[in-house]
C-alpha cells in the first residue's frame, strides 16, 4: 500500500521538475515577470527564449531562491526555493550570464573550491574536479590560472562547475555570450552531450534563435515578463503560420528567348495565375524575378509541374519551413501590435 | 659534513612531521569540511597571498620595530626610583618613547584602522564585480556564510599577525632587556592584543559595511578611510571647537567644571581611537586609576600604587563596551543589508 503522499510524489517527479505557478515578480512599478505559468519536464532541454529585459534572468533568480517572488509559487525539483533555498541548490546547477571565477586561483582550484562547497572532501573533489576538466577539454590547461582563461574557456570551465555537484538540474543563462560561432557550436554540443550522458534536465535562457532552435526540445517564449507560447518548434510555427505554414520559392531563369520586359512581365503573370490555380495555394507574390507562394499543404511538385508546363524555366525551388527567427519576429509583431 | 647530514635529516623527518600535522588538522584529503570552514579558508589564503597584506604587514613590522629600538634605547631614563610602575618595567616596552617616534600602542592605535579597512573595504563588492558572488550563492550555502565567513578569515589574520607581532616584540625586549616579564604584565600584554585586535575588527566591519554599501572597490575604500581621517583629525578638532566656546570661567563651581569635562569627554568618546587610547593607557600603566576628572576628596588617602589586573580591567570595561557596541552595529547593518539585496550577476 503506498501513501497518498508518496503517490503524489511519483506523479510530480515523473511529470515535471519545475513548475511555477502564477510567478509575479514587480520592482516598484515595474513588473518583471507577470504571471508566469510554466512546468518544465524531467529529462528536458527546455529554452526560454526572448530579447533582453524581459525577464528571464529574474524568472531564474527566483528558481534559484537568490531572489523572492512577489506573488505566485516556483517549485524545483519537489521544493520550494523561497524557503529551502539551500535544499533546491544542491540540485541545481546555475551558469549566469557572465560567470566569474577567481582570477589568481587555477581552473582547478577553482572547480575544487566550488566541489568543496557541496560537501565533498578534498580528494574526492579534485579526482572529480580532474574527470571533469578533461571531459571538457580543459585538462591541459587546469594548473593555468582562470584569468588567462579565454573567454571560451571559461564558459566551458562555468559548465564544469556547474555539473560538479552532479545536479538534476542545469540553468544556463545566456550560456554563450560573446563566444565566437564554433565554440558556440562546440559548446552546445557539449551541454546536450552531458545532459544526455547523465540525464539532466536543461534550463537554457538565450536572445539567440538558431542556438535554441538547435537543441531544445521545448521552447518558451517570454516576452516582457508574460509567456507568449510554450510547445516544441514545430508546434509553434503550425499554430502561428496556421493559414499558410509552408512557404516555397521560387527562381525563374529568362523566359523563352523574349527579351523585352512588357513580354517578360506578361510571361510571368502568366506563371503566377497558373500557380494560384493550384489547390493549397494561398498566395504567390514576386520580388525581384523571385516567386513566393505560401501554401496550407505541401504542394511543391505541382509547383514545378506548373512553372514547366507554361514553358518557363525553373532554377531553383525551395521549400521553407519556418524557424524561430519567423516566430519570433511574428510575436514581436504581435506584441507591438496590442501597444 | 657529518653535521650537515644530520642537520638534513632532521629537517626532513620535521617536515614529514608538519606535513602529517598539517593533513590532519586541516583535513586535506579525505575529510568533509563545512562549507563555512572552506569559504574561511580560502579567504584567509586569499588574503595572506595577497600583495597588500604583505606591504601592510611589512610596513607595521617595521613601525614597530621602530618603535621598539626607541624605547629599548630610552629603557634606562625611563626608570626612575619611586616610581609606582617601577614593578611594571616590561610594560614600557610598548608605551615609552623619545618624542621622534612614536610608541608602539600609538602605532597600533594609528595603522590598526588601516589594516582593518584594507582587510574590508573590497569584500563583498569585489566578488560582485567579478561575477564570483552569484556563482558561489548558487552553491549549496546559506548567504550569510560569505559575509560571515569574510568576517572571521579577516579577523583571524589579523589576530594571528597581532598575536605574532605583540610576541615578537616582548620576546625581543626579553633578549635585550634580560628580565622576563610577571604574570600580571604578560597578562596585561596579552589583554592589549585582544583589544587592539577588537578595535582592528571595529575598522574591519565598517569597511565591510562600505563594502556592502557600495559597488565600487574605490569608493568604499576612500569612504573608510574619510571615516578614519575625519576620527583622527577633524573630530577633535570640532570637539575643540564646541568645548572652548562652552569653556566655564575661572569663577565656575567645582561641579560646573565637573560637568563641563565629563561633556568633553563623552564627546571624545564617541571615537573610536579616543576609546582605544583609554583602555590601552589603563591597562599598560597600571597607576592609572581613572580616566575621568578625580576631586581632591577621592584621592585624599590613596596610595600611589599600581592597580591590579582586574580593576584596570573593570575600568576600561566601558572602553571595551563601546567598542564592541560600534563592532556589532555596523556587522548588523552590513549583514541585513547583504541579506535583502538581490544578487544578480554582475
Amino acid at each position: 500500500m503506498v501513501s497518498v503522499p508518496e503517490i503524489w510524489k511519483e506523479v510530480t517527479v515523473d511529470g515535471s521538475i519545475i513548475e511555477l505557478k502564477g510567478l509575479t515578480k514587480r520592482y516598484g512599478q515595474f513588473t518583471a515577470v507577470d504571471h508566469l505559468d510554466l512546468s518544465i519536464r524531467k529529462g528536458e532541454v527546455f529554452g526560454l527564449l526572448g530579447p533582453n529585459g524581459a525577464g528571464k534572468s529574474t524568472t531564474i533568480l527566483m528558481m534559484l531562491g537568490l531572489t523572492e517572488p512577489t506573488s505566485g509559487s516556483v517549485t524545483v525539483c519537489d521544493l520550494n526555493p523561497a524557503t529551502d533555498p539551500v535544499g533546491v541548490k544542491r540540485k541545481v546547477g546555475y551558469l549566469p550570464e557572465e560567470v566569474g571565477f577567481y582570477d589568481d586561483l587555477t581552473g582547478l582550484e577553482n572547480l575544487t573550491y566550488t566541489a568543496c562547497l557541496n560537501g565533498m572532501s578534498t580528494g574526492v573533489a579534485t579526482e572529480k574536479a580532474i574527470a571533469l576538466l578533461e571531459r571538457i577539454g580543459l585538462g591541459d590547461e587546469k594548473n593555468k590560472k582562470t584569468g588567462k582563461y579565454s573567454r571560451g574557456m571559461r564558459q566551458r570551465l562555468g559548465l564544469a562547475d556547474v555539473l560538479i555537484k552532479d545536479p538534476e538540474v542545469i540553468i544556463l543563462d545566456e550560456p554563450t555570450l560573446g563566444i565566437d560561432p564554433a565554440g558556440v557550436r562546440e559548446f552546445l554540443d557539449l551541454i546536450i552531450e552531458l545532459s544526455r550522458e547523465n540525464k539532466i534536465t536543461v534550463l537554457l535562457s538565450s536572445h539567440l534563435l538558431h542556438q535554441v532552435q538547435q537543441i531544445c526540445d521545448r521552447v518558451g517564449i517570454f516576452v516582457k515578463g508574460r509567456l507568449l507560447a510554450t510547445g516544441d518548434i514545430k508546434t509553434l510555427a503550425s499554430e502561428l503560420f496556421r493559414h499558410a505554414p509552408y512557404s516555397v520559392e521560387i527562381g525563374l531563369g529568362n523566359t523563352n528567348e523574349v527579351t523585352d520586359d512588357q513580354a517578360g512581365q506578361a510571361g510571368i503573370d502568366l506563371i503566377i495565375s497558373s500557380i494560384r490555380q493550384i489547390d493549397g495555394v494561398t498566395s504567390v507574390s514576386e520580388t525581384n524575378g523571385m516567386l513566393h507562394a505560401e501554401c496550407s499543404r505541401d504542394v511543391t511538385g505541382k509547383i514545378a509541374a506548373a512553372v514547366i508546363s507554361t514553358g518557363a524555366q525553373l532554377t531553383s525551388l525551395n521549400m521553407k519551413m519556418y524557424g524561430l527567427d519567423d516566430i519570433y519576429y511574428r510575436y514581436f509583431e504581435g506584441d507591438e501590435d496590442h501597444e | 659534513m657529518i653535521f650537515i647530514t644530520a642537520i638534513l635529516k632532521e629537517m626532513k623527518t620535521m617536515n614529514d612531521l608538519v606535513s602529517a600535522l598539517s593533513k590532519r588538522w586541516f583535513g586535506a584529503s579525505d575529510r568533509k569540511m563545512h562549507p563555512f570552514r572552506v569559504i574561511v579558508r580560502k579567504e584567509m589564503s586569499d588574503q595572506i597571498r595577497s600583495w597588500r597584506f604583505i606591504i601592510l604587514i611589512t610596513i607595521i613590522a617595521l613601525t614597530c620595530f621602530g618603535s621598539l629600538y626607541t624605547a629599548l634605547a630610552n629603557m634606562s631614563h625611563a626608570v626612575k626610583p619611586n616610581d609606582p610602575e617601577g614593578s611594571f618595567f616590561f610594560l614600557k616596552l610598548f608605551t615609552i618613547s623619545d618624542g621622534t617616534m612614536p610608541s608602539f600602542t600609538v602605532f597600533i592605535s594609528f595603522l590598526g584602522p588601516l589594516l582593518g579597512i584594507s582587510l574590508g573595504f573590497d569584500a563583498i563588492n569585489s566578488e560582485h564585480n567579478r561575477g564570483t558572488l552569484s556563482r558561489i550563492l548558487s552553491q549549496p550555502i546559506h548567504r550569510d556564510y560569505i559575509i560571515n565567513a569574510k568576517f572571521t578569515a579577516a579577523l583571524a589574520t589579523i589576530s594571528c599577525m597581532l598575536f605574532a607581532l605583540g610576541l615578537l616584540v616582548i620576546g625581543a625586549g626579553l633578549f635585550s632587556i634580560g628580565i622576563p616579564p610577571t604574570p600580571g604584565e604578560f597578562m596585561r600584554m596579552i589583554f592589549f592584543i585582544l583589544l587592539s585586535v577588537l578595535y582592528v575588527a571595529f575598522w574591519l566591519n565598517l569597511s565591510i559595511l562600505f563594502s556592502v554599501l557600495f559597488r565600487q572597490p574605490a569608493t568604499s575604500a576612500l569612504s573608510a578611510i574619510a571615516v578614519w581621517v575625519f576620527f583622527s583629525v577633524f573630530y577633535p578638532l570640532i570637539v575643540n571647537l564646541i568645548t572652548k566656546s562652552l569653556e566655564p570661567s575661572a569663577s565656575a563651581t567645582p561641579q560646573q567644571i565637573i560637568a563641563f569635562d565629563h561633556f568633553r569627554l563623552g564627546l571624545m568618546r564617541l571615537m573610536p581611537n579616543q576609546l582605544f587610547s583609554e583602555a590601552t593607557t589603563t591597562l599598560l600603566m597600571p597607576s592609572v586609576r581613572s580616566l575621568g576628572p578625580l576631586t581632591m576628596e577621592q584621592m585624599i588617602g590613596a596610595l600611589p600604587g599600581p592597580l591590579p589586573l582586574g580593576q584596570s580591567l573593570l575600568l576600561v570595561w566601558p572602553q571595551v563596551t563601546g567598542l564592541i557596541a560600534g563592532t556589532l552595529a555596523s556587522f548588523v547593518i552590513s549583514y541585513t543589508l547583504f541579506m535583502r539585496r538581490e544578487i544578480r550577476p554582475r
